[in-house]
């Protein structure tokens, strides 16, 4: 019986796969849920921040932030890639790179200078590799986002639109729609548009302390890394739904191969049993 | 008193940060620690923006009791009948903020002249169309296998 060990010997490796893939599965479908819990969390700040930023933009049409001026022809745009740290998660960080990569083709096509800041260890990678001027990156973000580690690069970008490096913010996601589907997105971030804003509701003004500029300067720089914020927190509960998803596929597969080397194995098994018979039968014949 | 006057003489207040919802509720009195100094907010308050410092927020609520709610800074919004904080949940100053992007601008700057480079958009994306037929093709496998 000359391939049966070694067929035993690969069943027990693909088990052995298995396992690890159905760990890997439940890990990232409880990780999931904690994700999505926290992309909901952020969305009352958001949804609050935008209120008053569409407040003060129309209360005060005279001051015009920087963040707000639509700029004729941009030259150079700034570009915030998020894409996850590990991989192992299906297409997730594939298509978000190929769709941002598609558009970066298009601006240099028409003579427009891209900077990134890459937010998560894949995007950084592939960026680095593309020779993508890279202006900022965070990596090792974990499974739970932090404002805190968001901050440095986000105010690199924002200081670079402001010494007018670059005209344009745009941010290239996942966005998380349900657990079997997630799609790749390419937002403006700034120049900010009225419309992004809305409509502000009934019309009186604030008092402000210490003065209406400093306020919205402050106001309009968190609104912009909420919004970051919220891409990364959604960029993480598409990762974990693609990797269940990868997981499972993962797991399916490996039933697959184990169930054919079975087959495989018990046939071989058969052979050499009946051809072990037909020598016995044959040798007693002989006699 | 009629109903009416008692119940416009409590205030909503909602807490909020990017992170998590810290609080809302019904409030009588709100103290806070804004930029120019504490202010207290008793309901029908002039609208008022402003920013916080880093602080306890002091909530007497309408049920007569009190809580406290430490701040590390933010945003105020004050309505006549809403107050919204929205909280910082790093501690933020000018200058912290400026080392940290200069931190990641060095960071970025030195893993930036280490790894090597595809050198081209061109090579980039050869590379994932690579990937991504790599990632059909196995699509493509799972499927037809599970249909057995």
């Amino acid at each position: 019986m000359a391939g049966g060990k070694e067929i035993r010997t690969k069943i027990k490796s693909v088990q052995n796969t298995q396992k690890i893939t159905r760990a890997m599965e439940m890990v990232a479908a409880s990780k999931m849920r904690k994700a999505q819990d926290r992309m909901r969390a952020a969305r009352p700040y958001a949804e609050k921040i935008r209120n008053v930023a569409a407040h003060l933009s129309h209360a005060h049409p005279e001051y015009r932030h920087p963040f707000v001026v639509a700029r004729a022809e941009p030259k150079r745009v700034g570009v915030v890639v998020v894409t996850s740290d590990k991989g192992l998660c299906g297409g997730l960080n594939t298509n978000v790179l190929r769709m941002i990569l598609h558009k970066m083709k298009e601006w240099e096509a028409s003579g427009v200078g891209v900077n990134v800041c890459a937010l998560g260890g894949k995007g950084f990678g592939f960026m680095q590799r593309a020779g993508a001027s890279v202006l900022a990156h965070q990596t090792g973000l974990g499974d739970t986002p932090h404002l805190e580690k968001l901050i440095g690069p986000v105010k690199v970008m924002l200081d670079a639109y402001i010494d007018g490096k670059i005209d344009a913010l745009h941010i290239c996601y996942t966005r998380f729609i349900n657990t079997m589907k997630q799609e790749p997105v390419v937002e403006q971030l700034l120049p900010i548009s009225g419309e992004s804003l809305g409509s502000a509701k009934g019309h009186w003004d604030y008092l402000y302390e210490p003065d209406a500029k400093q306020v919205i300067d402050e106001l309009l720089v968190r609104y912009i890394e909420t919004l970051i914020y919220q891409a990364v927190a959604e960029n993480m509960a598409s990762e974990q739904s693609s990797r269940m998803v990868a997981m499972k596929a993962a797991s399916d597969n490996a039933g697959n191969v184990i169930d054919e080397l079975k087959l495989i194995y018990n046939k071989t098994r058969q052979a050499a049993i009946t051809k072990e018979l037909s020598e016995i039968v044959a040798g007693a014949a002989a006699v | 008193m009629t109903a009416h006057t008692h119940e416009s003489l409590t205030l909503t207040l909602n807490v909020v940060s990017a992170e998590a919802e810290i609080y809302s509720g019904k409030a009588t009195k709100i103290s806070v620690p804004a930029q120019m100094g504490e202010i207290g907010i008793m309901p029908r308050h002039t609208p008022l923006l402003t920013y916080l410092r880093a602080g306890e927020v002091r909530v007497h609520t309408s049920d007569g009791k009190q809580v406290l709610i430490y701040v590390s800074g933010g945003l105020l919004e004050i309505q006549p009948q809403i107050v919204t904080i929205l909280a910082d949940t790093a501690t933020r100053a000018a200058s912290t903020d400026k080392a940290a992007a200069d931190e990641a601008r060095r960071l970025t700057e030195e893993a930036m002249s280490k790894l090597e480079r595809f050198g081209s958009l061109d090579i980039a994306h050869a590379e994932l169309m690579a990937a991504i037929a790599e990632l059909s093709e196995l699509q493509r496998l799972h499927k037809r296998k599970t249909r057995w």
